[in-house]
């Protein structure tokens, strides 16, 4: 099954880490992906630029509307996101309990839609 | 036995062990209720199979095949392929005895998966292993029936869309998750005890069931105190099972109860464990209840009760567990040890606070104390208070004899 590992963390909580600490949770991002790459588990994955450099947009009534920032103001923002491949709910918890900032923020696991294992 | 008896005694093994082969929970029931019917259909002329467990599962599994061929063909869903697949190419043997018991175990692991929301762990639980309707566990819970059903659907849903697996817990997470597991099993010894409306009183069913998922998870975990406190519990509170009802159906209060119809043996049994988990450390809502109930068990007449040592219990369960069910508990304890006023006093306090309307043991347990103070009138009211909102009918008959009580006394008095 393929799930959405969605990484949401404080983005002024990320500001106010020393320079030493984001370099090291960087390094520390490089090493989960690798390791989960090799464990067959990764398909695709990225940082996300913050919020402020996020455009909405909705089609209403035919008319386009778009806004400067994220759909909608929220305590935690997206930050990034891995697209894996796992057995079962079990195993997409246990890779997500395992990214960087499960520590400080909060990973969503969302399936997708109607990719079943063979 | 017939189908019936086979359907009561069998069908939530059944039940586990198709959910496990299936992988899907509304699958398995309707491929397990095919499976019945086929019984129902072919068993009189053919015979009875050997071994009718292990062929009502053959059945199923095979009725499933069927079913998910003819959705595939209508609906082209890939899923049901793939499943249709999976299930054809697996023509492994039949479940042994002890795989069914571990099915059950998985299951209920499976209901009380923390991903799923914890108001639907329980009731899943008491659908799919116990095989309670969802109007019973509506009850229950005092909870409107569409949206329990709707807690249910949901549940399931995320079961499978969410890839849930059916599976005993690995050993670093068994403890964590021990604890949903013990409160559902907990519940569904209650139902069974206290069964929420209908004629009987005891719902034996359950509470056997409850208890052998209990020594089924104290043999699984022999080191957890608190699942042996919760097995001394349930067995304590069976071992008086036939002492409280008369053959009419009538209640019998725990101080009426013929003592020499309690079972001895469950009683030694629940006292060893209680013992046994208290030396060990437990200090849980399950151990606590357990050693009150222990006290009740060691009385050989209702005067011989410790009353103050139960007060002193009800205290500690109240902080380990507060709410409005034990703080009535421990006013009824403390009318006992300390006398009715001081209960009386601490249920108005509880009343004030109204946590839960139409909660009829509230009114109950007041009247029973100003029926024992011999304030009439005031216990009439109670007990139709109590009677407007009571759901067993043997605990409706009950009330309604001691209302008529109140009257004639009242009516002897003027």
């Amino acid at each position: 099954m393929q799930y959405l590992l969605l990484i949401y963390d404080k983005e002024s909580d990320w500001g106010k880490l020393s320079e030493a600490q984001q370099g090291s949770m960087m390094q520390e991002y490089q090493e989960f992906t690798k390791s989960i790459n090799q464990s067959g588990h990764y398909r695709t994955g990225s940082q996300l630029h913050p919020v402020s450099k996020a455009t909405t947009v909705r089609v209403r009534d035919g008319k386009k509307l778009i806004t400067d920032g994220p759909f909608a103001e929220t305590k935690e923002q997206l930050g990034g996101y891995y697209l894996v491949e796992a057995k079962d709910l079990d195993d997409a918890v246990a890779l997500a309990a395992r990214v960087p900032s499960a520590r400080i923020g909060s990973i969503e696991v969302r399936p997708l839609v109607g990719r079943d294992h063979p | 036995m017939t189908i019936e008896q086979i359907y009561r005694e069998e069908s939530g093994r059944i039940l586990a062990t198709l959910i496990r082969l299936l992988g899907d929970f509304d699958l398995a029931e309707e491929a397990m209720q095919e499976a019945f019917a086929a019984a129902l259909a072919q068993w009189p002329t053919a015979g009875a199979p050997a071994n009718p467990r292990a062929w009502l599962v053959s059945a199923g599994r095979n009725k499933a095949v069927d079913l998910l061929r003819r959705r595939a063909l209508l609906e082209a869903k890939r899923e049901d392929l793939a499943r249709l697949t999976a299930l054809a190419l697996d023509v492994s043997e039949i479940p042994e005895e002890n795989m069914l018991k571990d099915d059950r175990l998985r299951l209920i692991f499976t209901c009380c998966h923390p991903a799923l929301a914890r108001e639907a762990q329980v009731p899943l639980t008491l659908r799919t292993l116990c095989g309670l309707s969802t109007e019973e566990i509506a009850r229950a819970f005092l909870v409107p029936l569409p949206t329990m059903a709707q807690r249910l659907v949901r549940a399931k849903q995320k079961i499978r869309d969410a890839g849930i697996p059916y599976r005993v817990p690995a050993d670093e997470e068994l403890a964590e998750r021990l604890e949903a597991v013990l409160l559902v099993v907990y519940l569904v010894f209650n139902e069974g005890y206290n069964a929420s409306a209908g004629d009987e009183l005891v719902r034996r069913e359950l509470c056997g069931e409850a208890i052998r998922l209990g020594r089924l998870l104290h043999a699984l975990m022999p080191a957890e105190a608190e699942t042996q406190a919760l097995l001394a519990l349930m067995l304590l509170h069976d071992s008086r099972r036939d002492a409280r009802t008369r053959k009419s159906g009538e209640i019998v209060l725990l101080e009426d109860q013929d003592r020499g119809l309690w079972h001895r043996d469950q009683i030694v049994e629940g006292l060893a464990l209680v013992e046994s988990a208290l030396a060990r450390g437990a200090r849980g809502p399950y151990a606590l209840q357990a050693a009150i109930a222990a006290l009740h068990a060691q009385a050989n007449n209702p005067t011989e009760t410790d009353w103050h040592q139960i007060t002193a219990l009800y205290e500690l369960l109240l902080q380990a567990q507060p709410s409005p069910v034990v703080e009535l508990n421990r006013a009824v304890a403390v009318a006992m040890a300390y006398g009715f006023p001081e209960g009386l006093r601490l249920l108005d306090e509880l009343e004030e606070r109204n946590p839960l309307p139409g909660y009829y043991l509230l009114s109950a347990a007041r009247a029973d104390l100003l029926r024992r103070m011999e304030r009439w009138d005031e216990a009439e009211v109670a007990y139709a208070r109590a009677l407007a909102s009571v759901g067993n009918q043997a605990e409706r008959r009950f009330l309604q004899r001691r209302l008529q009580e109140m009257k004639d006394k009242l009516a002897t008095d003027h």
